[in-house]
């Protein structure tokens, strides 16, 4: 066990959390999920009940959808999951504007992702901030390794799914929009994201040591120890995965009692009796 | 019954609107549970919500400038003495100030003020600002319960409760804090006095913890 876990399990009962992420297109759930005893795998409601019975600390829903019309469908679907999950909801993709983060949250979200926007226009955090407070406005961070192999590590953020550089370093971007308000950051290693080869834990500790808001690590996830990992080593408060849960490998249940015999103090009491 | 959960241009109204009417379902409660900034609806009520995120002089400034609602609520609350529940912030708004990078006054109904959580030595080893996730209760050191915690397990064999906050609440009377939770130090979860309570979690987010709350602020007699 690492010091750096023993140090903030001494002093608090506050439990790392795990967060099941699923993508969403015009209100439907893509790449699918695959649970037994589920009607409709693109349906985000019966996904998001799925997950708030098993246990799931929080969800995260991506919208990938492109269209205007498709945003409206999104909110109702928000709505309709808001309305049967007494547990916290992110909403992130897509949002450009003050407006954007209004609107996801009247129809439900507890908290709001900005993504590219923030890149492109960092002052949008700060302005978000101020209106809805900072612990609902989440920034979510795609980065990629720079470096070459002998030189220092370092990272870059990347937009359009991890195609178009930026230029931007990762670390210093997180510190910027923490100080801009930013409640928490997602961070998503475009290395690692589908690969199932675990998480980019040099880029998760050197974003989650330099900045005091919450980290969920995410990218890369394909089994229970990279979980453990994310939280020991790479420093982050919670951890994202989509299709190791998605698919069954593994039941939220399973990863929490498993990072709970590691060590790590989790929630165990969120079941669905 | 009535309730009434103000709408004063902050906070997640609508979680907060379909976890009371879902409590109210489960309970087989009659409770009509609206969201309303109507001066009339805080007078007609018979209990009252101010859910609330965000600054806390930004929530104060949005309760002053909705015309009527400082005063019903004034009326309401301290004078005819509804049962009142303030989340988050809006428990917060209790206190006599708020202390941020702009001071603000609070209501001033249970003395005490509200800073940010010190960030002390801890935290460059992880303990974050916000406060955010799952924590569990406990019982304050004067270890008065409260009736609205009836059959609610607090402690460790608890269920844990969500939090997500970056300021807490210290009331001057240590009796009034009736729940904390350890973070760091111990943090106000949970203040009450006569026909007010407040929560630093959000009960609309804490699954059956937070149903089983709401429902018994709901038929809570104070």
């Amino acid at each position: 066990m690492s010091q750096f876990i023993q140090a903030v399990q001494q002093d608090s009962d506050l439990k790392a959390r795990i967060i099941p992420c699923l993508d969403v297109r015009d209100g439907r759930v893509v790449k699918g999920v695959n649970f037994v005893g589920l009607k409709d795998a693109g349906d985000p409601v019966e996904c998001a009940k799925i997950y708030d019975a098993a246990g799931a600390d929080e969800l995260c829903f991506l919208d990938i959808t492109a269209s205007v019309e498709g945003r409206g469908t999104l909110l109702n679907m928000v709505s309709q999951t808001a309305e049967q999950c007494f547990m916290p909801l992110t909403v992130g993709g897509g949002v450009r504007a003050v407006d954007d983060v209004r609107a996801l949250l009247l129809a439900g979200a507890d908290k709001v992702g900005i993504n590219t926007s923030a890149v492109k226009r960092p002052e949008l955090v700060g302005e978000c901030a101020e209106k809805f407070g900072n612990q609902c406005i989440v920034v979510a961070i795609d980065a990629k390794r720079v470096s070459k192999v002998g030189e220092a590590l370092r990272w870059e953020i990347f937009t359009h799914g991890g195609r178009t550089a930026t230029g931007i370093d990762a670390v210093e971007f997180a510190i910027k929009v923490a100080d801009l308000g930013a409640g928490e950051i997602l961070l998503t290693s475009m290395d690692r994201d589908g690969t199932k080869s675990g998480f980019n834990l040099p880029l998760t500790r050197a974003v989650a040591d330099a900045v005091s808001i919450p980290v969920i690590a995410s990218g890369g996830v394909g089994n229970l120890d990279h979980l453990v990992e994310g939280i020991i080593e790479g420093h982050a408060s919670a951890v994202l995965a989509a299709s190791i849960f998605h698919f069954g490998d593994y039941t939220v249940e399973q990863a929490k009692k498993y990072m709970a015999s590691k060590g790590i103090s989790m929630r165990l009491d969120g079941y669905a009796n | 019954m009535k309730t009434v959960i103000i709408d004063y241009g902050s906070g997640n109204l609508r979680s907060a609107h379909r976890a009371f009417e879902r409590a109210a379902i489960d309970y087989k409660l009659n409770h009509q549970i609206v969201i309303s900034a109507d001066p009339k609806d805080i007078e007609n009520a018979d209990y009252i919500v101010l859910p609330g995120v965000g600054a806390f002089k930004d929530c104060y400034d949005g309760l002053k400038s909705r015309t009527g609602v400082f005063e019903a609520l004034h009326q309401a609350v301290q004078v005819q003495k509804k049962p009142f529940l303030g989340i988050c912030v809006g428990m917060q708004l209790l206190a006599t100030e708020g202390i941020e990078y702009k001071g603000s006054q609070g209501l001033d109904w249970i003395e005490g003020r509200v800073k940010i959580i010190t960030p002390n030595a801890k935290i460059d080893l992880g303990l974050k600002v916000p406060h955010m996730g799952w924590n569990k209760l406990s019982l304050n050191q004067s270890g008065q319960s409260h009736a609205i915690l009836d059959g609610i397990e607090i402690g460790e064999a608890g269920l844990h409760a969500y939090f997500v906050h970056s300021y807490q609440f210290s009331p001057q009377n240590a009796d009034e804090c009736i729940l904390t939770t350890r973070y760091g130090q111990q943090i106000t979860a949970m203040v009450a006095k006569d026909n007010m309570v407040g929560t630093q979690f959000h009960p609309e987010k804490s699954q059956k913890l937070g149903l089983d709350f709401i429902a018994n602020f709901l038929t809570w007699k104070p």
